[in-house]
């Protein structure tokens, strides 16, 4: 019911930009996260930079609310559209139709099972690569000492909580004197991030035998930096702390010392979405099938409060 | 050996059965140090972890007692959780935050003991509804985002101690001795069980049930806002997504682990304290025990079917009959003779 | 003789459902089975269709030995049975309900041309006009007892059981109704009908069965028999001699020492408004027979069903009975008639069970002690000779009658002002149920009012003070001293223009 009325307040606001602007129908999942909360917004504010009619449809976890808002969309004959789509099967015949209306669709953030060609192109990060990229910042901070690391992994099975690992452990490979100890499941809450470290430090002779933490999103690395606080260890320092994401939460606890590096996750899929259209339209250009977004590494030296600052009001 | 400890006998020795096994697997289980001024150790861990599920369950008693089901309490702890970061963000302070909350718990019971005992409908659907809406108006709270706090007395509610001893554990030992107390000592636990057993019987013997029914509710409600409260206050933040996710869950088996028909009628409070507890012990351990996760659930389910299939109705008896044995059998012998005259 | 039944027996804990029973039921007949609630009719029902096993008799159809062990064996052995509720799917077309379960297949798939033709077949000759296309539910009550004849019919053909099938239709449909039994009885079925509806069954009937406590009471032929007899067989007229030496002595009250006074109450579909005064230590009956509007009367003066019209008072002015929480706060006492589902709280104790009501007037604040409970229990275990091992044993693993004394002893407790007693000896033994009798006498010498409702109508004459009778949901006759007799109650209740003081509100 209250999505409904966002939803209802999202649809009323659109129709300010120029008669001549390109329009572009953007289907969201949903607002089941701050993230996807921060995605809309920048993807507002994208399209307002560059003069564009976003009109904007939010479908409440519901495939069917996305097709039906592409079909809308495809009617209104606008000039592209983005999709958000909130799981991978069923789309072919959407796509299809929006082929034949000779509309280009681009994926951001998630993947389609669907064939390439039904779609121009997908905007969207390498899971791999960020657990790469926090696993490399761990392998050159710790130089040559014995590194025993804990890991809370995101909800079992899901596919962050397996990429993210598996390019964790790409990363740190090669080093012989970094070692996971323990690894478990903090459901990717700030509950769980802080239930699962309090065993860890249980289990590890209360921290003084961990080097490391890599939690698989920033909300549970910030319930483990509480559990550490609560026992006495000092998160940061006896214990480096890496995850991924970027959330502004993450942001304030590396300006108070207590965090060590996050690797972001942009909500800013739209931007190179859009650059893309912009080509496209120009003068024809295609994309490759596949833009990867930059999986920036943030640390202490990188001004934490002014990025704290930045992203508070992205509706994380 | 006195009643109390006889009906949570099975799950005392589940309990003490179960810590056994952790042990084994991870054999510094039972000790607890003495550091900073609190106590430190795994038990202590999961008196403190478990303590949403147990305040749940002390609220989830009642219910079920009446032969109702309360759904709606995952739910209402994010309601009340964001209603307590919302009001110490905005400057009410801790009694506002507190009062807030509870207000919010209250509520959320008389909505569902207004829709079972007024409107008639079937508790399941009736808290089903709270259940499904209830997350949404967390989120409406917390604008869908983590509602972080920085008030140092709300936040003791999660992680402060009193002379070493959990907040959480406190609040949960003290708010379960005295709804225990509160339905023992006057005839509120007599009247609860005989509506749940029979309740047109019981309204026309001339008990309100319909004022009972609804006040059980916001009982529930009411242990919910704590549950809240302690799940709020222990990450210093509203998590309107995910806080007491799927937790009635948890409170439901914490109740039939305590030994409590979901047919409603007698029920025992300490038992599915100690249920709590139980579920605490299993997940604790299987974090202790360094499983990988995804073995988590599998563990955890086989050892709540073990634990239920123990306490079955056709194995309990023998459990039953061991206590007897020890209680003597002086009724026995009357019974045989005064029925055998009919 | 198409089905016969010697000394069929079945006993439940506690209780004799059926003791002894003979039936017979020839072939192209309609035989009526008739008696009041707990008489046995549904017992007997159950044992010829298999529901329940009997535990002595024999059951020969046919000539041949049967022993149906479930409802399916019976209705491939011939008998058939259609209940009140029509027990088919009303969301199935008509078509389907009638050959639900054997539908005529081709090529594995359901052949539905073949099927609405079987069921046209079947429905032919009931003389109704059904498009067996259509959804079941779309047709009337009436209707669908007719189809689901029809389809009883096709699978037993020998022997129709027709219970209650006229509670919920109007008089055009059941002449509808009547008019299928009636050619069903000409092409040789034998059918056995219950019905509280005396009239329908003078109608339709060729013989009459009637069962009371478990006994079959009579079997006569509808020729010739008096409404008065079929009554009295029913209500029980042949007194024994020592109850109706024990008896009260009718002394009537003085109308001007009635304390308590009730005006025009009723409830629209209940029970028509009427009024009642009551004395101490009075006791009034109220007979009547099954559906009359006994029961109800009870239901709307203990508040259950709150009245629409009338104003209850005493001498202390108006009292409000919207529930049974403010009839309890009156000082009205209710032991139901059906004392599993209303009266006991089965996995109670004895002990809580008899501090209940007591408990729910004094309020949850103010706890009875353990102790005070458990003299209360052991006083009235001991007063009532409650049979239990001890005050701590469950209430529903008592007999019925240890449960209906419970029942008893918790509005003693309260020492209520007026006690209403809804059918207090049914199913119990003849121990229990003397003792029960002893009591009403016993706590109406201390002064407290007690209204009986009974079929027993012995029982009523040996302890009431007066009698109410209630026919067609209306108070129609009042009696009094002399005329508290069997044959004058009985004559109130079936004859409309019975010449007793006429006191219909």
């Amino acid at each position: 019911m209250i999505k409904t009325l966002l939803a209802t307040a999202a649809a009323v606001s659109f129709g300010a930009a120029a008669a001549s602007a390109q329009t572009v129908g953007f289907s969201q999942i949903g607002s089941e996260s701050g993230w996807r909360a921060a995605e809309t917004t920048l993807t507002r504010q994208q399209a307002e930079e560059r003069g564009i009619d976003l009109k904007f449809s939010d479908a409440q976890q519901r495939q069917e609310n996305q097709i039906s808002a592409m079909r809308s969309f495809i009617a209104q004959g606008v000039d592209a559209i983005l999709l958000a789509p909130v799981v991978a099967t069923g789309w072919d015949s959407v796509l299809e139709e929006a082929q034949e209306a000779e509309i280009p669709v681009v994926l951001l953030d998630r993947q389609v099972d669907s064939s390439e060609d039904l779609y121009l192109t997908a905007v969207g990060s390498d899971l791999v690569h960020e657990g790469e990229v926090a696993g490399q910042w761990l392998v050159d901070n710790v130089g040559d000492e014995e590194c025993r690391v804990v890991e809370l992994q995101g909800t079992t099975g899901s596919s962050p909580a397996i990429k993210r690992k598996q390019g964790f452990e790409n990363a740190i490979e090669g080093s012989d004197n970094i070692e996971i100890v323990r690894s478990q499941t903090g459901d990717f809450t700030r509950t769980g991030g802080k239930e699962v470290m309090e065993s860890f430090l249980q289990a590890e002779d209360g921290g003084g035998n961990i080097c490391a933490l890599f939690a698989h999103n920033d909300d549970m690395a910030i319930g483990a930096i509480q559990a550490m606080k609560e026992a006495g260890v000092n998160p940061g320092e006896d214990v480096k702390v890496v995850s991924i994401d970027g959330v502004p939460d993450i942001f304030r606890a590396m300006a108070d010392g207590d965090a060590n590096a996050t690797v972001e996750l942009t909500p800013n899929m739209a931007g190179p979405a859009f650059d893309a259209l912009n080509a496209y339209w120009e003068d024809g250009t295609t994309p490759p099938k596949f833009i990867q977004t930059e999986s920036r590494l943030y640390t202490q030296e990188d001004d934490p409060e002014a990025e704290y600052e930045a992203r508070k009001d992205l509706g994380y | 050996m006195p009643r109390v400890i006889q009906r949570v006998l099975p799950q005392l020795l589940t309990l003490a059965a179960l810590m056994a096994l952790v042990s084994v697997f991870f054999p510094d289980f039972l000790e607890i140090t003495y550091s900073d001024g609190r106590l430190v150790g795994p038990v202590i861990d999961i008196l403190k972890r478990g303590a949403p599920v147990a305040l749940l369950a002390i609220g989830m008693t009642l219910v079920i007692a009446t032969r109702g089901i309360d759904l709606s309490v995952g739910a209402t702890m994010a309601i009340c959780g964001a209603c307590s970061a919302w009001a110490i963000s905005a400057g009410y302070g801790l009694a506002g935050a507190l009062g807030f909350a509870m207000l919010a718990g209250l509520a959320a019971g008389l909505w569902n003991g207004a829709l079972v005992a007024v409107f008639g409908i079937q508790p399941i659907v009736a808290t089903l509804i709270l259940m499904t809406a209830g997350r949404g108006v967390a989120q409406l709270i917390t604008e869908g985002r983590i509602l972080t706090f920085n008030h140092e007395g709300l936040a003791f509610f999660g992680s402060g101690d009193i002379l070493g001893v959990p907040m959480p554990t406190l609040i949960w030992v003290l708010l379960g001795v005295l709804v225990a107390l509160l339905v023992r000592r006057t005839a509120l636990g007599l009247l609860i069980e005989a509506i749940g057993i029979n309740r047109r019987a019981s309204t026309l013997a001339g008990i309100n049930s319909r004022v009972l029914l609804i006040a059980v509710y916001m009982a529930s409600g009411f242990c919910a806002a704590w549950a809240g409260i302690v799940a709020t206050a222990d990450i210093r933040g509203a998590d309107a997504n995910n806080s007491g996710l799927w937790l009635e869950l948890d409170a439901i088996l914490a109740v039939v682990i305590g030994g409590n028909s979901l047919l409603g009628g007698r029920f025992s409070i300490a038992a599915s304290l100690l249920g709590a507890m139980i579920i605490q012990t299993i997940d604790t351990g299987i974090l202790l025990a360094g499983f990988p996760s995804e073995f988590n659930l599998v563990i955890k389910a086989a050892l709540v079917l073990v634990i239920l299939v123990l306490q079955s109705p056709n194995l309990a008896p023998r459990f039953a009959r061991i206590a007897r044995r020890r209680r003597g059998t002086p009724a026995a012998g009357k019974l045989t003779t005064r029925e055998a005259g009919e | 003789m198409l089905l016969t039944i010697r000394s069929l027996t079945k006993t439940f804990p506690g209780t004799r459902a059926l003791d002894s029973v003979d039936f017979d039921l020839r072939a192209g007949e309609v035989h009526a089975l008739l008696g009041e609630n707990g008489a046995g009719k549904s017992t007997l029902i159950k044992c010829l269709t298999g529901a329940y096993q009997r535990d002595e008799g024999e059951l020969t159809l046919d000539g041949a030995p049967i022993s149906p062990q479930s409802t399916l064996e019976a209705q491939e052995l011939g008998i058939g049975t259609v209940y009140q509720e029509v027990n088919l799917l009303p969301n199935l077309t008509v078509a389907e309900n009638l050959t639900f379960g054997r539908q005529p297949t081709r090529f594995g798939m359901v052949d539905g041309r073949a099927m609405r033709r079987q069921a046209e077949e079947m429905l032919s000759g009931y003389g109704v006009d059904v498009d067996v296309r259509r959804d079941l539910g779309t047709y009337s009550v009436a209707i669908q007892q007719i189809v689901a004849i029809a389809r009883a019919v096709t699978l037993s053909g020998k022997v129709l059981i027709l219970d209650e099938p006229t509670a919920s239709l109007d008089s055009r449909e059941v002449a509808m109704l009547f008019d299928v039994v009636r050619s069903l009885r000409e092409q040789g079925l034998g059918i056995i009908f219950i019905s509280h509806f005396l009239d329908q069954v003078f109608e339709i009937s060729d013989r009459v069965t009637v069962l009371r406590n478990g006994c079959r009471v009579a079997t006569d032929d509808i020729a010739g028999l008096e409404r008065l007899r079929l009554i009295e067989h029913m209500l029980g007229h042949e007194l024994e001699d020592e109850t109706r030496e024990g008896r009260h002595a009718h002394v009537p009250s003085d109308p001007s020492e009635r304390t308590l006074h009730f005006e025009g109450v009723g409830r629209r579909g209940l029970i028509e408004p009427f009024d009642l005064s009551v004395g101490r230590g009075e006791v009034i009956g109220l007979a009547g027979l099954l559906g009359s509007g006994r029961t109800e009367s009870a239901e709307v003066l203990f508040g259950i069903k709150p009245t629409q019209t009338g104003t209850a008072r005493d001498e202390n002015g108006e009292i409000a009975l919207r529930n049974p929480r403010e009839a309890v706060a009156a000082g009205f006492g209710f032991a139901p008639e059906d004392r599993k589902t209303d009266g006991i709280v089965a996995d109670l104790s004895v002990r809580e069970n008899i501090a209940l009501a007591l408990q729910a007037r004094r309020g949850w604040a103010r706890p009875i002690s353990r102790a005070e409970q458990n003299r209360l229990a052991d006083h009235y275990i001991d007063r009532l000779d409650i049979r239990t091992s001890d005050a701590e044993k469950a209430v529903g693993d008592l007999s019925g009658g240890n449960q209906q004394k419970v029942v008893l002893a918790r509005w003693l407790a309260m020492n209520p002002r007026f006690f209403i007693l809804d059918e207090p000896t049914r199913g119990i033994d003849v121990g229990a149920h003397a003792e029960i009798l002893r009591l009403i006498e016993e706590v109406t010498a201390d002064g407290m009012s007690i209204l009986v409702i009974s079929s027993e109508l012995d029982e009523l004459v040996a302890v009431a003070d007066r009698v109410i009778v209630v026919r067609d949901r209306r108070h129609v006759a009042q009696l009094t001293g002399a005329e508290v007799e069997t044959d004058t109650i009985v004559r109130a209740i079936a004859a409309p223009d019975a010449d007793s003081d006429e006191e219909a509100a």
